[in-house]
């Protein structure tokens, strides 16, 4: 068999792990606050059934009712009628539920809400004036839209974090999204438009 | 969904004893992969354990030994980002293989690492091992093993970042219950324990539909993978990708190397997408120790590392994709041109 | 006697003939009349003329669809609404024997559970004591919904549908559609219909098939070059990102709809027929639909499943399929193979076609028409004949252009094979065969049309200086690189539309028409033509589109709304037009004749003029209304059908990996007059997007054992991505010969030629025929090694 364990063990011990310049602080702290704690956290609180979360959402403080197997994409859709944020897949392979969390691209769609207490959500509807929609009119960067709100999250959140991005680095850096008309060469034409200072640029 | 108890603790302590509790339960990190399964009613967990609020699974580190330790829950793009890792193209190249950065920010490398098999069966809901690996072999298995598939396991092992953990020889820090086997450490009382060893021996052939692909007993996880100071190794990805997408690869290899005098003196090769595990091959790094690297040397070193490849009715192309991978992740590691895309 | 007899006859019959060439001569010259009487009264203006006809603009629904603010049906939320889900059947043929939802109904959040059985045979009154046998309840396709979950959540639902218990009896599976000889020893196979022409016809005693078979084999011996070829396309799916489904809801005892639907104004009766009420009583909603390209035409069952479900309980219903259920159920293209032969003279010129192909739409048999094949091209001389192979798969649905894909792909393949055979590059041999305008070798658009189209392409392709022939081009490492181009053809003539124009005496314009916006841009297209009309901005125009309860516009579907809705929407603008004209006159003291909207101003002669204001005030109290309607297949200035297409493909392969990346695209296309250039060519790259996306990415894959879709999830579903596209370059073919001719359809076109394009340039750049499109690695690798062994 090829895939024998030629390693020997790795000869790294827990010295080794704690003696890390940063480590020391972090597992050392953790150690000794776990023992602190040890008690209280098999009291650690186990949530089941409805809860009443606190969510940040488009800079609001809401309120809303999820079970711990609710998703974001759920709460949003069903309960704060932020519709823009889309169910394409079950998994996070279509980028139709992007949203920001904490400034972060994510899929809604497989992030529970009960996670996302203390965090700040922001959805397409938050882009309202942004530039990045009023490009993606006006490069006509959308058919029938349902991808859109994903892409228009993503593409901000890709500038963001690239605001000088080459027509290369923009193939490249929006793959996480469908769309299944074909609107892509004109999202291109979108992000670039942005880079160049925008519709009105 | 089914309905699940949820939790999240903010030690590796409170974790454990979480994982202690009755029912079955799964570890919740970046969720990209766990929430799918979940949603399909493929996995059915009784409890939920969120890593993400755990400070000490969210930092990198640089340890006194020049070793670097990232913590399970980091996200990827935060790796991809790290200056830490630079001189460890070959898992900045892989996360960058993803392609999508809604995965690269919410996945983590815990649960990158652990994420399970794509195969087509599991995730239609005929068990990890696709009826004792029948539904396979008298399937479609064009994205199935052509290593380690003798068994009834016929998938490929997910992780597209663990051969290149392998590659640099990196560790995996797990800890559980003292029963487990680990050394005790005072977490939790007394019954704690946490284990340090080679990251490939996270992975393994489940044998029957009991068996995971990990070797995590229950109540233990994965707290953070420690990478060696191999700065004196070349190292590379390459992923045979047909898309620009975050569609898994058909075939994959890792590799590094240590280059002296234009000769390789030692590395690792291990293979991605091929096997149930990744497979790591000790005759395409012996075939390439004492050469220089070069297009005849990394051909026969892909040429070694798939000969004995097995392929199943359908899939008998990934032997030349798995051939050709090895040979570019040679090439590129040693920053030479692979000669194709 | 029998002379004079027969020469009466004669007569009688000459005379008749000469009768009816009169008639038919009059006819012609009423209709010339008429057609010209309606270009002076309707007529498009010239294109320099155009204030908004043919500019650039953007779409009316941009911000709302980008900013997240338009509402699909999937975003429709209701006070109080349920959400269901079904239960798919997890065999791909199977008889239910029994189904137990008890568990499921017990379930929290659990509301209603519905049994989709189909009804037993009823009892007839006359004899009833006489029970008919039960009918078998048999599937025949993964995914077919048994049962109806609706409940408070998403996830109730879910969970319920999981808690169905169902006891299945499996049956056999047939699933091998490219595999004639299996289909046929399954019998699973039936006629899809043959056809046979050869120039020269039988004689009166000749048996035909017998005649025809040794005028075949003739016209081979005299070929001077002879291709013998296997081509296919496997099946694939709609892959709707908005699933099928509906919100549905129940006010004062009607229902409302709201309908992911491609046929706003034909699914109320849908509803109706299935709900046993009349179509008054239904209205359907859809002002935004997340993808349509031919599957969603009708309420399908699990609409009105949610329908009967919401009556029951009382609250409004939200079906929306699972993405697994939308890969089995949401429609499926056929597949196609096909094996021919073909002849050419030394020219290159294709004399005689003999083929045979087969496929399958699923489990009712259907395929790829025998009349598109070979494509476009018409040699004299040919036998086709079709097979049609019963599936276990969901039956297909009409998917972009129905057939001509698969039947291009599948046949200029091969003339690209014979361009290959001879050293030739592949444009000549395209360019003779389609023929001249006056003896054309091609069906569809005019050989000059194509012609035209093709030296455009060839420029912006720089095809002369980029062409080398198959498989002689340079390598750089292991890629090589190709040229490949198609033709194709298409109807898209106007579909029939009616709207209700109003115009009130404060200036506003809205129009009510129960057309629909897939996203082609029908809304903006709408305000565009009466914009034109009134010399108004398009914002000025208000257009409501989308409900069953305006006036009826046809379905969108086969190319067919740009044309219906220009049709009814110039004419009903020029009708209100020329009544505000005739009040303006008057005021004025002018012509009415003379009278011109631009600019927001109705102008006349000597610097006269009115704003639209104004002239709007002149109407009275009431808003002028004005219906117009258009019926489908009347001739018309505006309007028109049958357009060419041409695509050209640079695509570079990796002989090591068998991964193709597509480098440049260039589509030229003819649509008669070019209403809105910018949504055009929107149109055109998502069907490029689509063409490549099936030339060399996805396809349904079924396992061979049990039938079941085993990549009906978007991660397994493969599908190009932006960084899979190249550059794309589009050329809207607009010469005035074209443009004279009136609107035409675009949505089918332009995604017919990727295919058989995309596979051509893989041959050239290669040198071997990768045989059946998507042209995945796998198969790339294995037609290298197939050659390997043969050369």
């Amino acid at each position: 068999m090829d895939r024998t364990h030629h390693r020997p063990p790795s000869g790294f011990s827990r010295r080794d792990f704690l003696r890390g310049s940063g480590a020391v602080a972090a597992a050392g702290a953790i150690v000794s606050q776990t023992q602190a704690i040890a008690q209280e956290a098999k009291g650690t609180r186990i949530l089941s059934g409805e809860q009443t979360l606190a969510l940040s959402v488009n800079g609001k403080d809401v309120k809303v009712k999820a079970e711990p197997r609710t998703t974001l994409l759920e709460v949003l859709r069903y309960q704060l009628d932020l519709t823009g944020a889309k169910p394409v897949s079950g998994d996070a392979s279509s980028g139709a539920s992007t949203v920001m969390i904490d400034g972060k691209p994510v899929s809604a769609s497989v992030e529970l809400a009960v996670r996302c207490v203390g965090k700040k959500i922001e959805t397409v509807e938050s882009l309202a004036k942004d530039a990045v929609p009023a490009a993606f009119v006006a490069c006509d960067a959308q058919q029938c839209g349902f991808c859109t709100p994903g892409f228009v999250v993503a593409t901000r959140a890709f500038l963001n974090k690239n605001p000088k991005a080459t027509e290369e680095e923009v193939r490249k850096g929006l793959n996480g999204n469908i769309c299944r008309c074909g609107t892509y060469a004109n999202v291109i034409h979108a992000a670039l438009m942005v880079v160049k200072g925008g519709a009105n640029g | 969904m089914k309905s699940f108890a949820y939790a999240s603790p903010t030690t590796e302590g409170e974790a454990l004893s979480l994982l202690a509790e009755p029912g079955e339960i799964e570890i919740l990190a970046g969720g990209t992969d766990l929430v799918g399964l979940m949603k399909k009613m493929i996995i059915t967990p009784d409890l939920v354990v969120n890593i993400l609020d755990i400070p000490s699974l969210k930092t990198i580190e640089q340890l006194d030994n020049g070793a670097i330790a990232i913590g399970a829950a980091v996200t990827l793009d935060e790796v991809l980002a790290h200056p830490y890792l630079d001189p460890y193209p070959a898992i900045g190249q892989a996360i960058e293989g993803i392609s999508s950065m809604q995965l690269q920010c919410q996945g983590t490398i815990g649960g990158e690492v652990l994420q399970r098999p794509q195969c087509w069966y599991f995730r239609g809901g005929r068990g990890l091992l696709a009826a004792g690996g029948s539904a396979v072999e008298d399937g479609d298995s064009r994205y199935h093993a052509i290593f380690g598939n003798d068994g009834a396991a016929k998938f490929v092992s997910a992780s597209r970042i663990a051969p290149a953990l392998i590659a640099l020889n990196a560790t995996a820090r797990v800890i559980g219950p003292v029963a487990t086997g680990g050394s005790p450490v005072g977490l939790n009382g007394e019954d704690a324990s946490e284990r340090f060893f080679p990251i490939e021996q996270l992975f393994r052939i489940p044998r029957h539909e009991g068996e995971r692909e990990s070797v995590l007993a229950r109540g233990e996880f994965l707290t953070h993978i420690i990478l060696p100071d191999r700065r004196n190794f070349a190292s590379a990805t390459y992923e045979v990708r047909q898309g620009a997408g975050p569609d898994f690869p058909l075939a994959a290899a890792a590799a590094s190397l240590r280059i002296e005098g234009g000769i390789v003196r030692e590395g690792e090769i291990v293979l991605g997408q091929v096997a149930p595990t990744p497979w790591i091959s000790r005759a395409a790094v012996a075939a390439l120790i004492g050469q220089p690297v070069n297009e005849q040397t990394a051909e026969a070193a892909g040429l070694a590392a798939v000969t004995a490849a097995r392929p199943l009715s359908h899939n008998a192309y990934k032997v030349q994709l798995a051939k050709t991978a090895v040979k570019r992740a040679i090439l590129r590691a040693a920053g030479q041109e692979t000669g194709g895309f | 006697m029998v002379n004079q007899q027969a020469e009466k006859k004669k007569a009688d019959t000459k005379a008749q003939d000469e009768a009816k060439a009169a008639a038919a001569k009059a006819k012609a010259e009423a209709d010339a009349n008429k057609l010209a009487e309606e270009k002076a009264k309707y007529g498009w203006p010239a294109k320099e003329k155009s204030s908004l006809v043919g500019k650039r603009v953007a779409r009316l629904d941009g911000l709302p669809k980008s900013t997240g603010t338009a509402k699909y049906t999937y975003d429709i939320n209701l006070k109080n609404q349920l959400i269901a889900k079904g239960l798919g059947c997890p065999h791909a043929h199977c008889k239910i024997k029994s189904i137990d939802t008890t568990a499921a109904a017990k379930l929290p959040g659990v509301v209603f559970i519905e049994v989709l059985k189909p009804a037993d045979p009823p009892i007839d009154p006359k004899k009833p004591d006489e029970v008919p046998p039960k009918k078998d309840w048999e599937i025949e396709w993964q995914g077919e919904i048994l049962a109806v979950v609706a409940a408070e959540s998403e996830a109730a639902a879910a969970e319920g549908v999981a808690a169905i218990k169902v006891e299945y009896e499996k049956l056999p599976v047939f699933v091998q559609e490219d595999n004639l000889a299996a289909a046929k020893a399954a019998g699973r196979t039936f006629p899809g219909g043959n056809k046979t022409q050869t120039e020269k016809i039988a004689g009166d005693d000749d048996d035909v098939d017998e005649f025809s078979a040794k005028e075949l084999a003739r016209l081979f011996k005299e070929a001077a070059h002879v291709v013998e070829g296997y081509y296919g396309v496997d099946p694939i799916t709609h892959c709707c990102l908005e699933p099928h489904g509906s919100t549905v809801e129940w006010v004062d005892g009607k229902l409302v709809a709201h309908l992911s639907t491609q046929n706003v104004s034909g699914t109320d009766e849908g509803f109706a027929a299935g709900l046993q009420i009349t179509s008054d009583d239904v209205t359907v909603h859809c002002d935004y639909i997340g993808g349509g390209f031919g599957s969603k035409f009708a309420p399908d069952y699990w609409a009105i499943s949610a329908a009967r479900i919401s009556k029951a309980t009382g609250r409004p219903v939200k079906f929306m399929l699972d993405r697994d259920q939308e890969f089995k159920l949401g429609g499926n293209r056929p597949s196609g193979y096909l094996k021919v032969k073909l002849g050419a003279d030394k020219d290159g010129v294709v004399t005689v076609w003999d083929s045979e192909h087969w496929g399958s739409g699923g489990a009712t048999p259907s395929g790829v028409s025998q009349g598109v094949v070979p494509y476009v091209f018409a040699p004299k001389n040919f036998r086709r004949v079709a097979t049609n192979i019963k599936n276990n798969a969901a039956p297909n649905r009409a998917w972009r252009a129905p057939n001509h894909p698969q039947a291009c792909a599948m046949t200029q393949t091969a003339y690209d094979d014979l361009a290959a055979k001879m050293g030739a590059d592949s444009y000549d041999i395209f360019l003779k065969n389609l023929g001249t305008d006056e003896k054309p070798l091609v069906a569809g658009a005019k050989p000059s049309v194509y012609a035209g189209e093709m030296e455009v392409g060839a420029k912006l392709m720089d095809w002369k200086a980029k062409w080398h022939p198959h498989g002689k081009g340079p390598a750089k490492g292991s890629v090589v690189e190709g040229l490949g181009m198609a033709i194709h053809t298409w109807g898209g003539n106007a579909n029939s539309s009616t709207i209700l124009l109003k115009v009130y005496p404060d200036g506003g314009v809205e129009t009510f028409c129960g057309t629909q916006d897939l996203g082609t841009g029908t809304r903006t297209s709408c305000a565009m033509v009466l914009g034109e009309t009134f010399g108004l901005p398009i914002e000025a125009i208000k257009i409501n589109i989308g409900s069953s309860k305006y006036p009826a516009s046809g379905p969108s579907g086969g190319s067919t709304t740009i044309g219906s809705v220009c049709e009814s929407h110039r004419r009903a603008g020029v009708d209100a037009l020329l009544k505000i004209a005739d009040l303006v006159a008057a005021k004025l003291g002018v012509e009415a004749a003379t009278l011109k909207a631009v600019g927001g101003k109705i102008v006349g002669t000597g610097g006269k003029s009115v704003s639209w204001k104004e002239a709007c005030s002149l109407i009275g109290m009431k808003p002028l209304e004005v219906m117009a309607d258009y019926k489908s297949g009347t001739p018309s200035p505006l309007s028109n059908r049958t357009v060419g297409g041409v695509q050209m493909a640079h695509v570079a392969v990796d002989r090591e990996t068998g991964i193709v990346r597509m480098k440049k695209f260039v589509a030229v296309q003819d649509m008669g007059l070019v209403v809105s250039p910018t949504q055009a060519e929107s149109q055109i790259y998502g069907s490029v997007i689509m063409g490549i996306a099936y030339a060399l990415f996805e396809s349904r894959i079924q396992d061979p054992a049990s039938g079941a879709v085993l990549n009906a999830e978007m991660k397994d579903y493969r599908l190009p991505r932006l960084g899979d596209i190249g550059e794309i370059v589009i050329n809207l073919y607009e010469p005035e010969s074209e443009r004279s001719r009136g609107v035409i359809g675009l949505g089918e076109p332009p995604v017919i030629s990727p295919g058989g394009a995309i596979s051509n340039a893989v041959a050239n750049a290669l040198g071997v025929r990768v045989p059946v499109l998507p042209l995945t690695p796998d198969r790339v690798l294995a037609a290298l090694a197939k050659s390997k062994k043969v050369g």
